[in-house]
């Protein structure tokens, strides 16, 4: 069976065509570079994103801290791993890069800061 | 008040002006940068998605990591930067310049100025969409801010107007936070936006996304209750009978970006499709001591090219500043066929330059010359994606000989 893909690797958005025979990739064309390949055969079998998204900040200069998984995690867990994040806090100060959560629901990957927020009194609606 | 006198004023802390004071503070050139927020970043602060820094520093990054980095260089640099200080006016004579800044009125004497303010979206007021003017209609960077920003959510149940970039990461955002995405709409026959987000945003949430489509008008008293959607022809006028109604509370705008030059209209010539200030190669403005980089120039695709084009704005003004920039004899960049946004609008014989350049309409295959001077295939040129060409001091140096360079697109 073939199945026609987009690439999401990098902005150039390639046209991919893959062959899938009985759950395994037979061939994968449209690629412009090796990522593509790798995209599509992942792709054909269990699609994988990183997942960027926020956690609650206790006592920091914003009321919220942005993170993402420090790889891609299945797709179809992103709904749970919503929830799951949903009920994360974190008290400030935080690093960027500081780990939030660890093993992210099984699939070893860690929710990860990707900003810097210090303490601070301030209202937050004045964040910034 | 304080007076200041500097070789270099960036004006912006966002990607385009962090890369300008940096490379300016590098060249030996006393460099002060004025911002109007808190922290420096700017848009990147609110695009908390990764798919940024991939040509800078080889690895996706999310808007934030890649607005600490720039804030790493920048801060190495020896460059002075003042956050919290909002422009009052840029006077041409002289140039001076008056911020108000939390320590003051400040007023600073500049050699030379790198304008790099970004864009501003354009507003719901714009668009002349009849019905009534309730909550509830937002552009798509307001929303992004209100939610990645200020843990604010605009709504319920959402329609987004407008398949660029924004609208569409914004699609995928709301709806990871519980946000009923009822559809995203295009008045074109293709998405504005990147391929990658059309999938990643949209196809992964089964969010549809209807082309030739628009919002012909808008409900509601108080809050927003519904839009009347309709089918539109290849002129982006309506089909009858086609329209329909959809219940939502929440209208978000992702329709354009336009380059911010409200303090320098009245003196520094614009280019009428980029809509900011004519540059030439070294992103040097018709006004000499005037530089500007970014969306303030035209609406780039990456950030990673808006910074390195900072970075070139700032050795240009730099140099200027020393008095090692000569003045430039300018050929300049004229449209052919099939081109929109065009960066710079002139080359400098002799200097090696990047043309960045946009296309009205997808084509599978295109050919892109400059005069006779350069001819170049490229494959699957998209509206949403710049083409890029180089152009080699050699090629640049028959330059000399050239009254004028036509751009051109051709399908191939």
């Amino acid at each position: 069976m073939k199945r026609r893909l987009t690439c999401i690797s990098c902005p150039v958005g390639c046209e991919l065509t893959v062959e899938v025979e009985s759950g395994q990739v037979i061939s994968v064309s449209g690629n412009r570079c090796g990522r593509g390949e790798a995209y599509a055969r992942q792709e054909a079998v269990e699609p994988m994103r990183v997942l960027p998204t926020s956690v609650k900040v206790i006592g920091g200069e914003l009321p919220l801290v942005s993170v993402r998984t420090d790889r891609p995690i299945p797709r179809r867990l992103i709904p749970q791993a919503m929830g799951f994040i949903r009920g994360l806090a974190v008290e400030a100060p935080v690093e960027i890069g500081q780990v939030i959560a660890r093993d992210l629901l099984g699939t070893g990957a860690s929710l990860v800061a990707t900003r810097a927020v210090s303490r601070c009194g301030r209202p937050s609606l004045q964040g910034t | 008040m304080r007076g200041v006198k500097v070789d270099v004023l960036v004006i912006g802390g966002g990607a385009a002006g962090m890369g300008a004071a940096a490379a300016a503070a590098r060249e030996g050139a006393k460099t002060i940068l004025i911002e109007r927020n808190e922290r420096l970043g700017g848009v990147l602060e609110q695009c908390i998605h990764p798919g940024f820094g991939l040509h800078r520093y080889r690895e996706e990054l999310t808007g934030p990591e890649f607005a600490a980095r720039l804030r790493g260089e920048l801060e190495s640099s020896g460059a002075e930067l003042l956050t919290e200080a909002t422009l009052l006016d840029l006077d041409p004579a002289g140039p001076r310049v008056r911020a108000a800044s939390p320590k003051g009125l400040l007023q600073i004497r500049p050699k030379a100025v790198v304008w790099a303010c970004g864009a501003r979206e354009r507003p719901f007021g714009a668009l002349r969409i009849p019905g009534t003017r309730p909550a509830g209609i937002y552009t798509a960077g307001l929303c992004q801010r209100l939610v990645n920003i200020h843990g604010l959510l605009p709504g319920k149940r959402a329609v987004i107007l407008g398949s660029g970039d924004i609208g569409l990461i914004m699609a995928r955002r709301l709806r990871l936070e519980g946000v009923e995405v009822a559809a995203v709409l295009e008045l074109k026959p293709f998405p504005g936006g990147l391929l990658r987000n059309v999938v990643q945003c949209l196809e992964d949430f089964e969010i549809p996304l209807l082309l030739r489509h628009t919002v012909a008008e808008v409900h509601g008293k108080r809050r927003l209750s519904g839009v009347t959607v309709v089918e539109v022809d290849e002129g982006g006028k309506p089909l009858p009978r086609t329209d329909r109604f959809i219940p939502c509370d929440t209208l978000v705008l992702s329709v354009g970006l336009i380059p911010e030059v409200r303090a320098l209209e009245s003196f520094a010539p614009l280019d009428p499709v980029n809509r900011g200030p004519k540059v030439n190669a070294w992103l040097q403005t018709e006004v000499p001591w005037l530089f500007s980089a970014g969306n303030s120039v035209a609406v780039f695709d990456l950030v990673d090219t808006v910074a390195a084009l900072g970075a070139r704005a700032g050795v240009a003004a730099a140099r200027y500043a020393q008095g090692e920039l000569p003045p430039a004899r300018a050929v300049p960049l004229v449209r052919g066929e099939n081109v929109l946004h065009l960066v710079p609008s002139a080359l400098v014989p002799g200097e090696e330059a990047t043309v960045f350049l946009r296309v009205p309409r997808p084509f599978p295959r295109v050919k892109v010359s400059l005069g006779g001077l350069i001819s170049r295939n490229h494959l699957g040129a998209r509206p949403a994606e710049m083409i890029e060409v180089k152009v080699p001091p050699g090629a640049s140096k028959e330059l000399s000989r050239m009254p004028e360079v036509r751009v051109e697109v051709t399908p191939a």
